[in-house]
């Protein structure tokens, strides 16, 4: 496939890797934001591949996997209603909440779907007039403008059975927690490149420049992900910290202004709990109030929730890059994908999830007891 | 999640109120909204995430790593020849 197959050419990533080794004289700690790209990752093993110097850890950047226990369980509450279609992204469906996940509530005779686009639930509340349809609208920037689309839809097709149920999450505000807490490692991100589709560059210059740290925009196939890595080590070992653009193909410094524009018209910024990490200030979006009528949690009257997150989890950590799933007493034991006790495990964007699909669990079981 | 797959735009058309465009992905092909990627026509690769297109493919940008990566190899080929 044009635009696909050619970054994943294994002659071009071992000239990178190549020239990383030469470029590395110094040990280097690099984030990767987004779960795609941890995944790609692990699934092609370049973590493995770089020279021993360039440490990748593995960032927050996988909404589903920060949607707090708390929230999962209001969309339990919801789905349950016997009036309301409720429905989601696949990956966020089948999430345990404290109750099992959302798609098993079917079995109770619930109507719980998977849709592929926030459209199709827009299309599913036209074509199911007498009942509620509910959307779980959860990610990064990228998948904004997509769900605040739906909503603009809606209200011009006056579908007041239509509403959002929304948990959606800022990457800059993530980033800077992460930078600011005192025990951290990271030196160099490589930036979220289909959240910079979006948004642009610009509101990661003021990070690069406060906490002196290269980020370079990158993309997700391996040829993309070691000229990110390549660029970040080159910063780094000139001592300079600049904001760079490795995924131009996608990317421009001004992101897309008319995505940009639906987000504004439908979104304002709120403060926003990330699973594993807690509150986070200002780092998510939840509708305007002039929209409150497709606003779900304003809709739904659901009671106080008490959730209990498992006390062996080290999610938290592993999301600030200051442990691997590897050092986790739980992985791959109590805290499989099937049973994930927390956060980086519920989805396969997770750093635990990528790792043990990919069979990391058999190698550090091997370490263990060779 | 952010998962953005590149596909052609094969053909552009109104329904259900949005702007929409016929995308092939290899084999594949599938209904993309088109409202926040305007100026796409026909021809030109988008990427396509939760079935709407967030940002056309620039082709010259495509190539500038290859074409690093060949002037790298140039380099080396070079340097072989001068020792």
């Amino acid at each position: 496939m044009k635009f696909l197959a050619e970054y994943r050419d294994g002659a071009a990533a071992r000239k990178l890797v190549e020239a990383i080794t030469h470029a590395a004289t110094k040990p280097w700690v690099i984030m990767e934001v987004c779960g795609g790209q941890t995944h790609s990752i692990v699934r092609y093993g370049l973590d493995e591949v770089l020279p021993k110097k360039v440490e990748l850890v593995h960032g927050p950047g996988c909404p589903v996997c920060v949607t707090p226990l708390e929230m999962i369980d209001r969309a339990h509450a919801i789905a349950r209603e016997r009036d309301v279609t409720f429905c989601s992204f696949g990956d966020m469906l089948r999430v345990p909440g404290t109750r099992g996940d959302l798609l098993s509530l079917r079995a109770t005779g619930s109507d719980v779907r998977v849709v592929y686009s926030p459209l199709d639930a827009v299309e599913l509340a036209a074509k199911l007039p007498d009942r509620r349809v509910v959307f779980f609208a959860i990610g990064f920037e990228t998948t904004a403008p997509a769900n605040a689309t739906a909503v603009w839809l809606a209200q011009k097709r006056g579908l007041e059975n239509f509403s959002l149920l929304v948990s959606h999450v800022l990457v800059p505000p993530a980033i800077t927690n992460i930078l600011q807490a005192p025990d951290n490692r990271v030196q160099g991100f490589l930036g979220p490149g289909h959240v910079c589709a979006v948004m642009g560059t610009s509101e990661y210059q003021p990070i690069a420049r406060a906490f002196r740290v290269p980020i370079v925009i990158t993309g997700f196939e391996p040829v993309d992900l070691l000229s990110g890595v390549l660029r970040v080590v080159q910063q780094l070992e000139a001592g300079e910290h600049r904001v760079d653009n490795a995924y131009s193909r996608a990317v421009r410094d001004d992101g897309n202004p008319e995505a940009r524009k639906i987000i504004d018209d439908v979104f304002e910024v709120c403060d926003r709990g990330w699973r594993g990490v807690g509150t986070i200030p200002k780092s998510g979006y939840r509708l305007r109030p002039e929209l409150r009528a497709f606003d779900a949690e304003r809709l739904f009257d659901v009671d106080d929730i008490e959730t209990k997150e498992s006390k062996l989890c080290i999610s938290g950590q592993v999301l600030k890059g200051q442990k691997k799933p590897r050092d986790c007493p739980a992985f791959g034991r109590e805290c499989t994908p099937d049973s994930p006790l927390g956060a980086t495990m519920v989805s396969a964007e997770g750093a635990c999830a990528a790792y043990h699909a990919y069979g990391r669990h058999l190698a550090a079981a091997k370490e263990a007891h060779p | 999640m952010c998962l953005g797959i590149p596909g052609k735009v094969v053909s552009v058309f109104e329904e259900g109120g949005v702007r929409m465009a016929r995308v092939q992905f290899g084999g594949v092909s599938k209904n993309a909204c088109l409202e926040h990627v305007p100026s796409a026509v026909p021809g030109d690769y988008v990427i396509v995430h939760v079935g709407f297109a967030l940002s056309k493919v620039d082709e010259a940008e495509a190539r500038r790593i290859f074409d690093l990566l060949a002037e790298m190899k140039q380099l080396e080929e070079l340097e072989g020849a001068a020792s």
